[in-house]
């Protein structure tokens, strides 16, 4: 628990010192910024909604590239070979990599919270569709930044970790889109799997408790698929 | 304090490491000697806990690093060979993380980390960027790292390699010092390196090993005879034929008004040879003591072996 802390405040110092975390939380400022204030001319409502929506598809860019350097790094500076050698287990390792990369992603979330702050000034916005919308942007959000911590355990090149996550991300994403269009069993259960199946119930206002555990879910098996593929290059 | 036995390592189809076997006892510091290639750092890692063998057993400290990894590690120190460091932090926060993954709490932590910077002459970078030091510095922090839990064991991999000679001497010192407190294990494939700081050298090659002995016996043991070079202004037959009358000299051997002069290692002629060729009345211009280079052992070792 403690070796978690102490790596998981060692990451996020890092992300604080280095361009990177700056980078992508100016670019997912900006972005979602320019949303939230055109999407009153668009919905016609006093939510967030836009902003949600708009940030769920960034959100799998953003962690892709927030996490790849998280092993990739290690393993090319060599660093690894300390990490994995100090009296430490891999699932603890991984979980702190993890949490450190989460902080980073809360702090952006709470960077927008002056959209809706902004709607109570000036209208009389529903707080409940506001809330379950961070509510589902955290949880996809946990299970974006576990599949790219994946994916730079796989490899010491971070170019190649931001794209394999990016890959796995899009995919589970957009094969919501293709259950539509299969015959209903096959294309129910495809649908179950993917990310964005459960996400616009968030931007509703709904908490489905399906969809906390499905996210939950991917964020718990991708951090285990780290911790073996570390175990794994033990091995090798 | 360190037991291995019958370790494999298999890359793939190629072995790394192949059946090697040794102790290394309480407050020894040890070489491992080899070539490029001869699957030394592929121990040290498997000493680290950082590689899992394919098969055999290690134990560290009195725990098996296969079954009680987390214990065994607990008790190692490791400097890595490419000395590797997060160059976005300080020295101090650095040091800091290691001690804390360590085990040491908050208070222990900086009392150590004042301990080491000191010992590793360290005190005016603590709060500069890592990125910021320069090669032998950065090998300081590596080592500073080593030892900030006070491991029982310190396995360090190429420890003087890419820093300049002042810093390597100084380096060895700090081997030297730090192995009254613990067990060393140091890899090289350079023969001087190891015969100044360890007491005992293991030798490997190709993954098994060829030799093992305290450094002293080592030489003898490899070829029964000493060498010296010797320049010598005269008539080249004649003086090569009353050095090879001098007592204790074995053999000699020309090449232009160069003598290559053996003798056995009990003895050293030098005084002998010096009396010769003043009564010849010819001019010593040089004599030096041909140090035996790594390849050369290598050599003797391998054809040895072949015989």
């Amino acid at each position: 628990m403690r070796n978690t802390a102490t790596i998981a405040f060692k990451e996020f110092k890092s992300y604080l010192a280095s361009p990177m975390g700056y980078i992508i939380t100016g670019i997912f400022l900006v972005l979602t910024g320019f949303v939230f204030s055109i999407s009153p001319a668009t919905y016609f409502e006093t939510s967030i909604r836009g902003f949600v929506e708009a940030s769920s598809m960034l959100l799998l860019l953003l962690a892709s590239v927030l996490t790849m350097r998280l092993f990739a790094e290690e393993r090319k500076m060599g660093t690894a070979e300390l990490l994995l050698t100090a009296p430490v287990r891999d699932s603890e390792v991984v979980v702190g990599k993890f949490l450190g990369s989460l902080g980073i992603l809360v702090v952006m979330l709470v960077l927008t919270f002056y959209y809706p702050i902004l709607l109570m000034w000036f209208g009389d916005p529903d707080m409940g569709p506001i809330a379950t919308g961070y509510l589902g942007l955290f949880l996809l959000g946990c299970a974006s930044l576990a599949v790219g911590l994946f994916a730079s355990s796989l490899t010491s090149n971070q170019i190649v970790a931001a794209v394999v996550a990016g890959g796995i991300l899009f995919a589970l994403w957009s094969v919501g889109w293709a259950a539509d269009l299969l015959p209903e069993g096959l294309g129910g259960v495809i649908g179950y799997l993917s990310l964005s199946y459960y996400f616009s119930d968030f931007t509703r206002g709904v908490i489905d408790t399906r969809a906390i555990v499905y996210y939950l879910s991917v964020m718990v098996l991708f951090l285990f698929l780290t911790t073996r593929s570390l175990e794994n290059s033990r091995w090798s | 304090m360190i037991r291995v036995e019958n370790l494999v390592k298999y890359y793939g189809k190629h072995p790394a490491v192949d059946d090697i076997s040794f102790n290394v006892e309480k407050g020894e510091i040890v070489g491992f000697l080899g070539p490029n290639a001869a699957g030394k750092t592929t121990t040290m890692r498997i000493l680290t806990g950082f590689l899992m063998p394919t098969s055999g057993d290690v134990w560290v400290a009195g725990y098996n690093m296969m079954k009680h990894s987390l214990e065994a590690r607990q008790h190692v120190g490791y400097l890595p060979e490419a000395i590797p460091l997060y160059t976005d932090m300080t020295v101090r926060s650095y040091l800091d993380f290691f001690a804390r993954l360590r085990g040491l709490d908050r208070r222990r932590t900086k009392a150590r980390i004042e301990e080491v910077v000191d010992i590793c002459h360290l005190e005016e970078y603590v709060d500069a960027l890592i990125g910021r030091l320069s090669r032998g510095f950065r090998q300081r922090v590596g080592v500073a790292q080593a030892i900030i839990h006070k491991p029982e064991v310190l396995v360090l991999d190429e420890p003087t390699a890419g820093i300049d000679p002042i810093q390597v001497a100084t380096t060895r010192e700090l081997i030297k010092e730090l192995g009254k407190e613990c067990t060393v294990i140091i890899s090289s494939h350079i023969l001087p390196e190891v015969s100044m700081t360890c007491e005992r050298v293991i030798i490997i090659d190709r993954g098994r090993i060829v030799a093992e002995d305290r450094i002293e016996n080592l030489a003898s043991m490899i070829r029964g005879s000493r060498r010296f070079r010797l320049e010598v202004e005269g008539p080249s037959a004649e003086i090569a034929e009353r050095l090879r009358q001098t007592d204790g000299v074995e053999r000699v051997s020309r090449e232009d008004s160069r003598y290559i002069v053996e003798c056995s290692v009990e003895q050293d002629p030098r005084g002998k040879i010096m009396e010769t060729l003043v009564q010849g009345g010819w001019t010593l211009l040089s004599l030096e003591s041909m140090e035996m280079s790594l390849e050369d052992i290598f050599l003797e070792l391998t054809t040895e072996e072949g015989e």
